[in-house]
């Protein structure tokens, strides 16, 4: 009741706000500091976008080492300077770009420029609420992230390079400035980055959660919430839950850097010297990075997860199968996510007991995916299917996800781990399924989307031009890298060309390195589709283009900071029902009520 | 300059692309929009049948081309469990990788859109639900059995003659270590490593040391059908054991003593007849980042017949021997000092 009160107060207020039609924001306070949501989700996502090629442009220099390890390639002097000096990539500057590449993908792109953008956009918007919870936390959440990003920025340029000990930066390599040149000051931009990405998740992220729960319109019970909602719920509840520990992990390993404390190092003797540390364990770090690490894969999976089953629900004109199964594999997942870390260190010395509890829980999650797959099957079984371009990228997700998932179920196995871990099986494994299925999720969103975001429509044309290039080359890329991982292949090296078990396979790296460079310039073909057509794309016309009857779509097409300039709907029945209107229209929105005799869902 | 021209080259390119996609959409309201919309959904659930049999094709195709560069049947004998296990993983996901993504493409084509057709209504089905969470959990337990089978054996302690040898990683390569005559490694000290005659910190006043003997160009000497217990350090950051050809893999953590063991079944010379390759050497693979060096990290294995190993051993030198007795002395005063100092 008193959320109601609120909201009136808010209709109100923004009645005041744009009574006059053109009383504007300030500039400033319409674009940059923005309180409103889906200005904030706008930001969120061209800020990811821009990190995005900055991340996928390092793949290629370093996909043409790989690819090329004996030639020079000039362009890149340009590009990177005296890291690339006479076009040939500097293996310390290699393992940065690696690093870089995926500290920036993992949190900048897939969690900041995912669940930032979406739940943003979305949480409002499907709930019936005019803004978050606390629009000021959620205006933070994003210069938290923007200052971050900054200083992950600087960090590129910098004498000594960015931090260079892979994504995870274990320690000792890590915390010791003898270990490696990227742990100088690079590292230390790293930690600062990452700590205020935490805080940036966490403002985020309890904003998401208290607007789920305290900001549904009246009607909106969870049941009828669509299931991105409960997506993006169950990411933030996992990001809340789990970015702490991370944080404590990093701030130890600060105090190891700076305040001479040994809680990962312990009897080391590097640069020509014992240090003095003793009694440290470096796998502390491990179990500490790994608890958020792997809830983090499910951060980055579940968004996707979510705006896949609306998307292939509203394309399919059918509803989504088994709702509540749907829900409960999210909670199954969710629980699941933060008992199966230490599957990442099998092979660490840890107890092989307790390896083997992992074992069993790591399984044990394949189920819950499973059933979301085949809900997935079968809400097109029986469809009506329209191939938009969300909805191709969204098929393209639950194809990528399969295939991705099928290849943890080898991973998660210790007595197999022993053998594939850290080898390019692990690269294959996870760039398919939390790289670029978690990707296809994400564009899917975006085009399906971006007519409420912008008003205007992506060019078609160039959608399927970019689906088709990127699922081609994606499974082009990947699927070979398993074999790699078989012959033992470890990943992270700079070249292969003196290891007699692994340079057979030359020829195969260098196709896919070719493959990577076409699939990044049609991700370049996206960028522009993205931004000529946030000012030239077709209008949208009508209210409904997609004829969804989720709550987003019932707002102007251009909706104000308010959403709804009258009352805010209110809700009657689910997010999906697709059944017959009586007038002709195959779906009814959740604002209208139920007919006589008729029963809610 | 060239840079800038660059850009604006690809900027223009780009344009241009737009620019072309653009015009489709004008044609678009040419011909009539619903149309259009109906082509363009047919002809993309065709493309996209098209993509899932060009990829089943190409999975086949990829297979018997990379079959070739594939390293041999496991060299150890705790590894087969490792390549039947691979093999029975592979046929369960395969078997739902062909089941799920058939279904899915063939309900891209099945269900495509077409004129006056309707959607189904149909929201759940309980009793499906309760089958397919049941069977995978089933088959996902028939998998955790094996694999925990399989990783009880191998994580079980070494047997009690099995060889045993000290594998320590560093910045960038591997120090190897074996017990000499009294078959016991002597104590050592991290405080006390020195590169030019102390490489792994031996205590020398443990007289378990005086007979060990250091391989400092990375090859690991064990014998064929003999149980090796290794057990793995590391002296700086964490590295890696990896044993590809033997399927195994174990973390070097400094402060941190963690041991494999496995048993060779075919000797370095046995390999080579048997994969055909005169040059063929067993690796190992440093598998955990570790620095700018990460990628050269390599070391070998060579697998030799008992005979032969005890004829490699008998020339080798102990390495207080190499260091000579008069100078260690004086090494293990520097060691000495250099941990007051740091203390």
């Amino acid at each position: 009741m008193n959320n109601e009160a609120m909201l009136h107060d808010a209709t109100h207020a923004s009645h005041h706000d744009h009574g006059h039609e053109h009383h504007e924001q300030h500039f400033i306070t319409k674009y940059i500091f923005s309180q409103d949501h889906k200005m904030i989700a706008k930001q969120f996502l061209i800020t990811g976008i821009i990190w995005a090629v900055i991340g996928a442009l390092m793949s290629v220099f370093f996909r043409l080492q790989l690819g090329f390890p004996d030639k020079t390639f000039p362009i890149m002097e340009k590009f990177l300077g005296e890291w690339a000096k006479g076009g040939k990539l500097n293996p310390e500057f290699y393992y940065a770009l690696v690093t870089m590449h995926g500290t920036i993908l993992v949190f900048f792109v897939l969690t900041a420029g995912l669940s930032g953008t979406f739940s943003n956009l979305l949480i409002p918007l499907q709930i019936g609420a005019r803004d978050m919870a606390s629009p000021f936390m959620n205006m933070l959440s994003y210069w938290f992230f923007f200052t971050a990003s900054v200083f992950m920025f600087i960090s590129l340029f910098i004498e000594t390079g960015p931090a260079s000990g892979g994504w995870t930066t274990y320690p000792p390599l890590s915390a010791l400035k003898e270990a490696s040149m990227g742990s100088g000051l690079g590292m230390d931009l790293w930690l600062i980055s990452m700590a205020l990405f935490v805080v940036s998740s966490l403002l985020g992220g309890l904003n998401y959660i208290s607007t789920v729960l305290n900001m549904r319109t009246s009607g909106m019970t969870m049941t009828r919430m669509p299931l991105t909602i409960w997506a993006f719920f169950f990411t933030a509840v996992l990001g809340v839950l789990s970015f702490p520990v991370l944080l404590s992990g990093f701030v130890l390993l600060i105090f190891d850097r700076n305040f001479g404390t040994s809680f990962y190092l312990s009897e080391i003797f590097i640069g020509g010297r014992a240090l003095p540390n003793v009694g440290g364990s470096a796998i502390l770090y491990q179990h500490l990075f790994w608890f958020l690490g792997h809830p983090e894969v499910y951060i980055i999976m579940l968004p996707g997860m979510g705006m896949a089953s609306e998307i292939l629900s509203n394309n399919s004109r059918k509803p989504i199968f088994g709702y509540l199964a749907m829900i409960i594999s999210l909670i199954g997942i969710t629980v699941l996510a933060f008992l199966v870390w230490a599957h990442h260190m099998f092979v660490t010395g840890m107890s092989p007991f307790l390896g083997s509890i992992f074992v069993l829980l790591t399984l044990l999650i394949a189920v819950p995916s499973a059933v979301k797959v085949f809900n997935w099957l079968t809400t097109i079984w029986k469809g009506n299917l329209r191939f938009t371009v969300g909805m191709l990228f969204a098929l393209g997700f639950v194809s990528l996800f399969i295939s991705g998932g099928l290849t943890g179920i080898f991973l998660g196995n210790s007595a197999l781990d022993i053998h594939l871990h850290d080898t390019y099986f692990v690269v294959a494994h996870f760039h398919i399924v939390m790289g670029v299925s978690a990707f296809f999720g994400m564009f899917a969103g975006i085009y399906h989307w971006f007519p409420k975001m912008f008003g205007r429509f992506m060019n078609n044309t160039l959608g399927y031009i970019h689906f088709f290039i990127t699922i081609v080359g994606a499974y082009l890329i990947f699927w070979p890298m398993h074999y790699e991982g078989v012959a033992g292949m470890p990943r992270r090296y700079y070249d292969f060309s003196a290891w007699q078990s692994f340079n057979s396979f030359q020829g195969l790296n260098a196709f896919i390195s070719v493959v990577t460079i076409i699939v990044f310039f049609a991700q370049l073909l996206f960028v522009v589709n993205f931004f000529v057509s946030i000012f030239r794309g077709k209008k949208v016309t009508t209210q409904n283009p997609w004829q969804s009857p989720t709550l987003e779509w019932t707002t102007p097409i251009n909706p104000g900071h308010g959403n709804w300039e009258g009352p805010i709907p209110t809700v009657y029945r689910w997010a999906y029902d697709y059944k017959d209107n009586g007038e002709g229209g195959d779906f009814i929105a959740q604002n209208v009520p139920l007919k006589d005799g008729e029963e809610a869902h | 300059m060239s840079v800038f021209i660059l850009i604006t080259l690809v900027v223009i390119v780009f344009g241009i692309i737009y620019q072309i996609a653009k015009a489709s959409e004008y044609a678009a309201v040419l011909n009539g929009e619903e149309k259009v919309k109906q082509q363009t959904n047919k002809l993309m659930a065709s493309l996209l049948v098209a993509f899932f049999l060009l990829g089943m094709y190409g999975i086949v195709k990829c297979h018997t081309a990379l079959m070739q560069h594939m390293i041999p049947e496991s060299a150890s004998v705790e590894g087969v469990g490792f390549d039947s296990m691979f093999k029975t993983t592979l046929i369960v996901t395969g078997i739902v990788f062909v089941i799920t993504q058939t279904l899915l493409f063939w309900f891209v084509y099945k269900y495509q859109s077409r004129p006056g057709a309707k959607a189904a209504f149909i929201s759940h089905n309980n009793k499906l639900e309760l089958i397919w969470t049941t069977i995978p959990a089933i088959v996902m337990a028939g998998l955790v059995v094996i694999g925990l089978k399989n990783w009880i054996t191998i994580t079980s302690p070494a047997p009690k003659d099995a060889q045993i040898v000290e594998v320590v990683g560093k910045q960038f390569n591997w120090l190897i270590r074996y017990p000499g005559k009294d078959g016991v490694l002597g104590n050592r000290d991290f405080r006390k490593i020195n590169d030019e005659n102390n490489v792994l910190g031996l205590d020398w006043n443990d007289k378990d040391n005086k007979d060990d003997i250091i391989s400092q160009n990375g090859e690991l000497h064990i014998v064929v059908n003999k149980p090796v217990k290794l057990i793995i350090g590391s002296r700086d950051v964490i590295h890696d054991v990896g044993l590809p050809h033997f399927r195994m893999k174990m973390d070097a953590v400094p402060g941190i003593a963690t041991t494999i063991w496995f048993t060779p079944r075919y000797t370095t010379a046995e390999m080579k007849v048997k994969t055909n390759n005169p040059d063929f050497v067993y690796e190992i693979s440093c598998d955990q980042i570790c620095g700018k060096g990460h990628y050269s990290m390599r070391g070998t294995v060579i697998v030799e017949t008992q005979a032969e190993h005890d004829a490699w051993l008998a020339k080798q030198q102990s390495y207080w021997d190499v260091n000579n007795a008069p100078a260690a002395p004086a090494a293990d005063t520097a060691a000495v000092a250099s941990t007051t100092m740091n203390n």
